[in-house]
């Protein structure tokens, strides 16, 4: 059932972006009863159109936001000159980053939410502590795996939190890089299990189960197995008909009246036209650089740093998750670009020893996920010929019969780690382009060569004819973008409360990836809807009051 | 036979031949999903572009191609040539490349003259012996031209054959990649003979 809404008409509430956090919010307010639009800059792509070509993923950027149309810059450092390159990526089209997402879905550990009361302060960040505990946001897990689909195996896991509840589907199929990273594992003594999935072992409430094509990472899923809200949320959405998305619908300021509440979102059509959408209640959940950058264009004579940016914290902060990677190469064919990315993980170093002296984390996986072309031009290793008959020989020989052990990792927040509008660069709507400064704090490089080293330990626990670590580099490019509009109880260090409201303008909420207080391992998504099933409950409470 | 039933026909076989070791209860449960996602394989395998340049002059492409089948060679199995590489670049510069075409236009130059002068006797690069072309590219490794042509080159020999490379799959099939739309386990050599999911009784109490 179709509703389209006037934009003159005042709904309950405007939701800027339909990806991991949007596409749930939508789902339940709209359940829950309330008139919703959400405005989404990219397209609806029917999945029918989601296609195995890697030159329209890589090259045409199909499912991600157009540097070309968005450009943005990059510095490490405030003192530094800003370079013009894509910095962030993200999902730009109905489903956002969950439509080409790898679909990893760890849940984040006790430890993640109290981290700094354990570890004392950390010089050089405004680490702390979330508001909420994972007790607090464990139901919503649970809600999360549920509803939207997510495959694996309950206590298979001795340092996995608490569950109320097991998986829905069974896990995904071991591959050679799971059996592999398996048996390296336990000769070790550590405990890798079923990596849990955002992808359908079986079919599930009316969606196929996984045909194991391979295409996860980077692509769309065309059989809809791959929980993207795309195929498990929105669809519900809109047959409540009372929600609308509103595709091509760029949002480039929440509006504010005289007594400093929000009345709706301006934003360009697709033909470059202003509307306005007017709302009751204005949500923005287009992630952790679009959310930062629509307030900071958001500013007026009331809220002239931005809105909602009173604490001047808009858009700092940013988390990125540091990783690292171990390639391995076999005897014989993985063929491990087939299936799910991911199907052994383990978290025996989810909390690192702190008398290492740094803090930090994280959780290796065994996996491979890499596209022909990706693979060819990306992952030569010292000593292989980059052309000639040493080339191909090493393509022929290398590509089937790879695996990696990726290494995800914390991230510290340093306050100079940020989103901002860059001061020179337009994009392609006269806009202030993104500007991202990033600059990895030591003890983030630390872990992820801690873990890499770990990595190194269990492949020379496998049958693997050769062994190669590249070399563990700052990121100037981030997928995971987090942090930047920090929940809290004090509005002096937080912009957003333990319920999502902005601590500043008190009908606007903020629901996304901006939310988190820390990194968490490296998997977000799966906290980022836990946080939105969580805020919806708190929304949809507090306008039932007449509270919003 | 309708022309459209023989089709259909096709694509099951192909379907069929994609699904190594599928059980007839999986195919079953599966069948819907997987027709989606071989419909669009056909699709891709129906969309192959004539050969035919658009954008490049021949002589252009006579020294790229010249050059992409030094970095992908043929021998014993085929290299960039016979995947038609050269017309995956053309159609790139036609398509999602177009912002190279400027490249081309500076780096094939730059091409020629350094074959003149470590050659004079080869007026193109085109025109050089193999070996010669491996000493000029081995010379401008680290130019923008080379690059350039390396990336394409490998784009054009791994691409869907939908983009004008990869004839036949040859590039696929030196790899090892199997394009095939759905797969059963077991995926690969090392998950073969897992009996399942049986983690060992741990000492320390942790299971």
């Amino acid at each position: 059932m179709q509703v389209t809404y006037k934009p003159s008409e005042e709904v309950d509430f405007v939701i800027v972006g339909s990806g991991a956090a949007g596409g749930v919010l939508a789902k339940e307010l709209s359940t829950a009863g309330f008139k919703v639009v959400v405005l989404e800059q990219g397209r609806w792509i029917p999945p029918s159109d989601f296609g195995h070509d890697e030159i329209a993923q890589s090259q045409e950027h199909s499912l991600i936001n157009s540097f070309h149309r968005q450009p943005q810059t990059f510095r490490k450092t405030p003192q530094d000159k800003t370079e013009k390159q894509l910095s962030a990526i993200y999902g730009c089209c109905v489903g956002g980053g969950t439509v080409h997402f790898t679909a990893n879905f760890w849940r984040f550990h006790e430890i993640d939410f109290v981290e700094r009361s354990r570890r004392g302060p950390m010089a050089g960040t405004a680490f702390a502590d979330w508001p909420i505990t994972y007790a607090d946001l464990e139901p919503y897990y649970t809600r999360v795996e549920w509803e939207v689909g997510v495959s694996g195996l309950a206590g298979a896991s001795p340092f996995d939190p608490y569950r109320s509840k097991p998986y829905p589907l069974p896990p995904m199929p071991v591959k050679s890089s799971g059996v592999i990273f398996e048996r390296a594992a336990w000769k070790l003594g550590w405990h890798p299990f079923p990596s849990p999935m955002a992808i359908l072992s079986q079919p599930y409430r009316g969606r196929a189960g996984c045909v194991h094509c391979g295409r996860c990472a980077g692509f769309g899923c065309e059989v809809g197995a791959k929980s993207s809200t795309l195929a498990s949320v929105i669809p519900v959405a809109q047959q409540t008909g009372r929600c609308e998305i509103r595709t091509q619908s760029y949002a480039f300021r929440v509006k504010t009246n005289r007594h400093g509440r929000a009345t709706g979102v301006a934003y360009f059509d697709d033909r470059g036209r202003r509307h306005f959408q007017k709302a009751r209640a204005v949500i923005v959940s287009a992630n952790g650089a679009e959310t930062p950058r629509l307030l900071l264009l958001s500013s007026s004579g009331r809220f002239p740093q931005g809105l909602a940016n009173s604490s001047g914290l808009v858009g700092k902060h940013l988390m990125t998750n540091a990783h690292a990677m171990v390639l391995a190469a076999f005897e014989q064919p993985l063929n491990d670009y087939t299936s799910a990315a991911v199907s052994r993980v383990l978290h025996d170093f989810y909390e690192i020893d702190p008398k290492l002296g740094f803090c930090g984390g994280g959780g290796l996986d065994a996996r491979f996920g890499q596209t022909p072309i990706s693979f060819a031009l990306g992952l030569t290793p010292p000593g292989v010929p980059r052309w000639g008959k040493g080339f191909k020989n090493w393509l022929a020989e290398t590509y089937a019969r790879s695996m990696y052990v990726m290494c995800h990792a914390t991230s510290l927040p340093v306050e100079d780690n940020s989103f901002s509008l860059d001061p020179d660069l337009k994009d392609a709507w006269g806009l202030p382009a993104l500007r991202m400064t990033h600059k990895d704090h030591p003890d983030d490089l630390k872990t992820a060569k801690y873990l890499q080293d770990r990595a190194l330990e269990l492949l020379a626990q496998s049958p693997a004819t050769k062994v190669w670590a590249p070399p563990i580099r700052e990121a100037t490019r981030a997928v995971h973008l987090l942090g930047t509009c920090r929940m809290g109880n004090e509005p002096k260090t937080s912009v957003i409360n333990a319920d999502h409201r902005t601590h500043d303008v008190p009908n606007l909420f903020l629901c996304d990836g901006s939310s988190f207080v820390t990194s968490g391992r490296g998997q977000p998504t799966m906290t980022i809807q836990a946080l939105a099933f969580r805020a919806a409950d708190r929304i949809a409470t507090a306008a039932r009051r007449g509270e919003v | 036979m309708n022309a459209n039933l023989g089709n259909d026909l096709n694509r099951r076989r192909f379907l069929l031949a994609g699904l190594r070791g599928a059980g007839g209860a999986w195919v079953s449960l599966h069948w819907p999903a997987i027709v989606a996602a071989a419909q669009h394989a056909a699709h891709a395998r129906e969309a192959v572009p004539p050969a035919k340049l658009e954008v490049l002059s021949a002589e252009q492409a006579a020294e790229i191609e010249a050059a992409a089948s030094r970095i992908i060679p043929s021998d014993e199995t085929p290299g960039a040539r016979e995947a038609g590489v050269i017309y995956f670049i053309d159609r790139a510069l036609a398509t999602f490349a177009a912002d190279s075409r400027d490249d081309y236009e500076k780096g094939l130059p730059v091409l020629q003259a350094k074959t003149r002068e470590m050659f004079p006797e080869a007026p193109k690069f085109s025109q050089a012996t193999p070996e010669q072309q491996d000493a000029v590219l081995k010379a401008l490794e680290e130019q923008p031209i080379f690059d350039l042509i390396r990336t394409h080159t490998v784009m054009g020999f791994l691409a869907d054959p939908a983009r004008g490379g990869n004839r036949g799959e040859v590039g696929w099939k030196l790899i090892g990649y199997d394009d095939s739309p759905a797969f059963t386990p077991p995926f690969g050599y090392y998950d073969r003979d897992y009996p399942g999911w049986q983690p060992p009784e741990k000492e320390d109490g942790k299971k």
